[in-house]
C-alpha cells in the first residue's frame, strides 16, 4: 500500500485506508425495514414463479412527505436565504465604501497629487512622501521577511526531525498569526528602534512589518511545500539527488507559485498596515523622501490617518485621494496573486 | 533462525548480497531476517502476497528506507564487498550506484528531456548530456517515439511512455543495478509488454530486482525468484523450480494462486 517515503516532516501514511479490491462493493439499493419487506415478500413471489432475481422496489420520491421532512425543507430554505444574506452584506459594505471613495477621491487625483509632498494648504498636498515611503516599505519587508520565512517552512517540512520541539515551533507560529498587530509595534520600539538603535528609519518598520507577516507566509510556504507529492521527492532522492537538491530542484519550483501567492498577500497586509507603524513612531508629516534604508519615513496609511483627523473638509478629500491609491496598489497585488494560483492550478 | 539461502548463481558473481536483513517500523517487524544473492546481470523477481514485506525489502537494497520515518534496518546489504549500512556510507552515492523505478510513474513536471536529464546534471556530468539523454530514451525504448517531443512536458506522454520515461532517467545516471517496485502494475497490457520486453534487454548491462504481483510476469521474465511470506524468505532459487517444483508447500500454493 502506501508507502511513506518522507524527508522530514510527517509521515503520511493512510492506514486505514482499503485497497479498491478490499473495500465492499457499493450497495445502492434504499435499506429499511419498509424495504426489506418488500424484498422478503418480493423473494416469496420468486419463489412461487421460479423467477431467478427479485426485482428491485420501485423507488417513489415524495410519496412519504411527513410534516417533519416539510419543517426540514423550510429550515433548509431559511438558512440559504440567511447565509446569502451574509454574503450580500460584505458585498454590499464594499460597493458603498468604494463608491464614497471614488466619489470623494477621484477627482483628487492627478499628477500634482502623486508629485507633491504634504503641505498645509490642501490645494498644494500631495503624496509623493508617502506613497514613496509605501513603496520603500514594501521592498524592504519582502527583502526581510521573503528568505526568512521560506527558509523556516523549508526547514520545517523538509529538515526538522519529529520531536516535540518541532511541534512546538510549529504550534507557535500558528499562534503568532494571529497576534494583534499593535503588539508587534511595541516589540519593534523596543527592539528596532530603542535596543538595536536603528531609530525611527524605514528599517525599523520593515523589521517590524517582517515579523508580523513572517508567520502567516511561514504557514501558506509549509501548505505550498507540503503539497507537492511525495512521488516527486522519491524521484529526486533515487536518482542520488541529496535533500538539497531535491529541494531546490524539484520541490521548491513546483511549490514557488503557492509560496508567492502566500507572500504576495502577506505583503498587501503588511503596505495596509498603520498601528504597528506609529508605534514605533513614523512620522505623519514629510516632506522628503527617503534616500535609504535608515531614513525617516511615512507610507499611505500614516497620510490618511493624518489627513481624516484634521477638521477641514479638503483634507478629508485629499485622504480619499490617497485611499484610492491605497486600494489600487493592494488591488494590483492581489491581482498578482490570484494570476499566479490560477496558473499554478492549470498546470497541475 | 537464519535461514542462508545458498543458491546456484549459475557462475554469475554476486551484485548485492543480504545477509540476515531485517527491518522494523516500530515495534513492527516488516522484514525478518532476510539472507540471499542476487546474481549480476540477472532478473531476481520478488514475490509474494501484499504486505510481506518485498517494497521495505527492496528499499533496503538502496537505503531508501532511511527516508522512511521510524523504520530501523539491521544486519548487512554487500555490494562490492562493502555493507551499504556501513556508517561511513554516503547513501546519495549509493542511490546513484543502484537506481530505482517506482509503481506509479512519477516524472518531474518538466519536460521529457530535463526529466533524462536530471540525474547527470546533479551529479556534475561533464560530457555532452544531449547524447546521454538520446542513449538512455534509446535504452529505454522511448526514443523513437518521443524524439520530436524532448521539450514537451513529461505529463503530455502516456502513462506507459512516463514509466518509460522513469526508466530512462534512471538509466541516465548509469547505476549498476536497477530496483523496479512493481513497474507495470499501473499500466495496460500493451504497455506492460513492452516494459517486459525492456527489462528484458537491459538485462544485458544491469542487474535488475523487480517486485511484481503478477505471478505470470515473474515466470517470463525472471530468472532467479525469491518467495516473501509475512516478512520471511521462504523460498528463493531459479525462477523454473519456484515456478513447477518449488520446495515448500506455502510457494507452490502461493504460485499456483491458491492464496494471497
Ligand atoms: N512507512 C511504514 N510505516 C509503518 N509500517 C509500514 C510502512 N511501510 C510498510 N509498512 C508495513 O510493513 C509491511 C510490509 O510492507 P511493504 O510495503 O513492504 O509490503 P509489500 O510486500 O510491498 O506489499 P504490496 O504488495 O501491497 O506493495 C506491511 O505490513 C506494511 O503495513
Ligand atoms: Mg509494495
Amino acid at each position: 500500500m502506501a508507502e511513506s517515503v518522507r524527508s522530514g516532516g510527517r509521515s503520511r501514511r493512510r492506514s486505514g485506508e482499503k485497497s479498491l479490491d478490499e473495500r465492499e462493493p457499493l450497495d445502492l439499493r434504499p435499506r429499511g425495514p419498509q424495504h426489506a419487506e418488500i424484498t422478503a415478500l418480493a423473494r416469496e413471489a420468486v419463489d412461487e414463479t421460479g423467477a431467478e432475481e427479485p426485482r428491485e422496489p420501485p423507488i417513489r420520491l415524495g410519496a412519504q412527505t411527513t410534516l417533519g421532512e416539510r419543517r426540514r425543507r423550510t429550515l433548509g430554505l431559511a438558512f440559504h436565504v440567511l447565509c446569502a444574506g451574509a454574503a450580500m452584506v460584505g458585498v454590499l459594505s464594499l460597493v458603498v465604501l468604494l463608491g464614497q471613495v471614488l466619489h470623494d477621491g477621484l477627482g483628487q487625483i492627478d499628477r500634482d497629487f502623486l508629485t507633491s509632498f504634504a503641505s498645509r494648504i490642501p490645494e498644494r498636498a500631495g503624496i509623493k512622501a508617502a506613497l514613496v515611503g509605501s513603496l520603500w516599505m514594501l521592498a524592504l519587508t519582502a527583502v526581510i521577511a521573503f528568505p526568512l520565512s521560506v527558509g523556516a517552512a523549508i526547514y520545517l517540512e523538509e529538515y526538522a526531525p519529529k520531536s516535540w520541539i518541532t511541534t512546538t515551533i510549529q504550534t507557535n507560529i500558528a499562534n503568532l498569526a494571529g497576534v494583534p498587530s499593535i503588539v508587534y509595534g511595541i516589540l519593534g520600539l523596543a527592539l528596532f528602534v530603542r535596543a538595536m538603535g536603528l531609530g525611527r528609519s524605514l528599517l525599523s518598520g520593515a523589521l517590524t512589518l517582517s515579523l508580523l507577516i513572517l508567520p502567516v507566509i511561514i504557514l501558506a510556504s509549509q501548505e505550498a511545500i507540503r503539497a507537492v507529492p511525495d512521488s516527486i521527492r522519491q524521484a529526486a532522492y533515487g536518482l542520488g539527488a541529496t535533500r538539497w537538491q531535491a529541494v531546490r530542484l524539484q520541490v521548491l519550483p513546483m511549490a514557488l507559485p503557492g509560496i508567492l501567492t502566500g507572500t504576495i498577500l502577506a505583503l498587501s497586509r503588511a503596505v495596509g498596515e498603520t498601528a504597528p507603524l506609529i508605534m514605533i513612531g513614523a512620522l505623519s508629516f514629510v516632506a522628503f523622501t527617503p534616500q535609504g534604508p535608515l531614513d525617516q519615513f511615512t507610507v499611505l496609511p500614516l497620510q490618511i490617518f493624518n489627513w481624516v483627523s484634521r477638521p477641514q473638509e479638503e483634507f478629508r478629500q485629499l485622504a480619499a485621494g490617497a485611499i484610492l491609491v491605497l486600494l489600487a496598489m493592494l488591488l494590483a497585488m492581489n491581482g498578482v496573486a490570484i494570476f499566479l494560483r490560477n496558473r499554478y492550478q492549470r498546470r497541475h | 533462525m537464519a535461514t542462508v539461502h545458498e543458491i546456484d548463481t549459475g557462475g554469475h558473481a554476486p551484485a548485492l548480497e543480504a545477509r540476515n536483513l531485517s527491518v522494523f517500523y516500530g515495534e513492527k517487524q516488516a522484514v525478518k531476517d532476510v539472507s540471499l544473492v542476487i546474481p549480476a546481470h540477472q532478473v531476481v523477481a520478488l514475490i509474494g502476497p501484499s504486505g510481506c514485506g518485498k517494497s521495505t525489502l527492496l528499499r533496503c537494497f538502496n537505503r531508501m528506507n532511511d527516508l522512511v520515518i521510524g523504520a530501523r534496518i539491521e544486519g548487512e546489504v554487500l555490494f562490492h564487498g562493502q555493507n551499504l549500512y556501513d556508517s561511513d556510507v554516503d547513501p546519495v552515492e549509493v542511490r546513484r550506484r543502484i537506481g530505482m523505478v517506482f509503481q506509479k510513474p512519477n516524472p518531474f513536471p518538466k519536460s521529457v528531456y530535463e526529466n533524462a536529464a536530471f540525474g547527470p546534471r546533479i551529479q556534475g556530468f561533464k560530457g555532452d548530456l544531449d547524447d546521454l539523454v538520446e542513449e538512455s530514451l534509446r535504452a529505454a525504448a522511448l526514443w523513437d517515439e518521443v524524439s520530436d517531443r524532448l521539450s514537451e512536458s513529461a505529463y503530455t506522454l502516456s502513462g506507459g511512455q512516463q514509466q518509460r520515461l522513469c526508466i530512462a532517467r534512471t538509466l541516465a545516471v548509469k547505476p549498476e543495478i536497477v530496483l523496479m517496485d512493481e513497474p507495470a502494475s499501473a499500466l495496460d497490457p500493451i504497455a506492460t509488454q513492452k516494459i517486459e520486453d525492456l527489462i528484458w534487454e537491459l538485462k544485458e548491462r544491469y542487474t535488475i530486482v523487480i517486485v511484481t504481483h503478477n505471478m505470470q510476469q515473474a515466470a517470463r521474465i525472471s530468472d532467479y525468484a525469491a518467495f516473501l511470506y509475512m516478512g520471511e524468505l521462504i523460498e528463493y532459487g531459479p525462477t523454473d523450480t519456484i515456478f513447477t517444483n518449488p520446495k515448500e508447500e506455502r510457494t507452490e500454493s502461493y504460485v499456483t494462486g491458491r492464496f494471497g
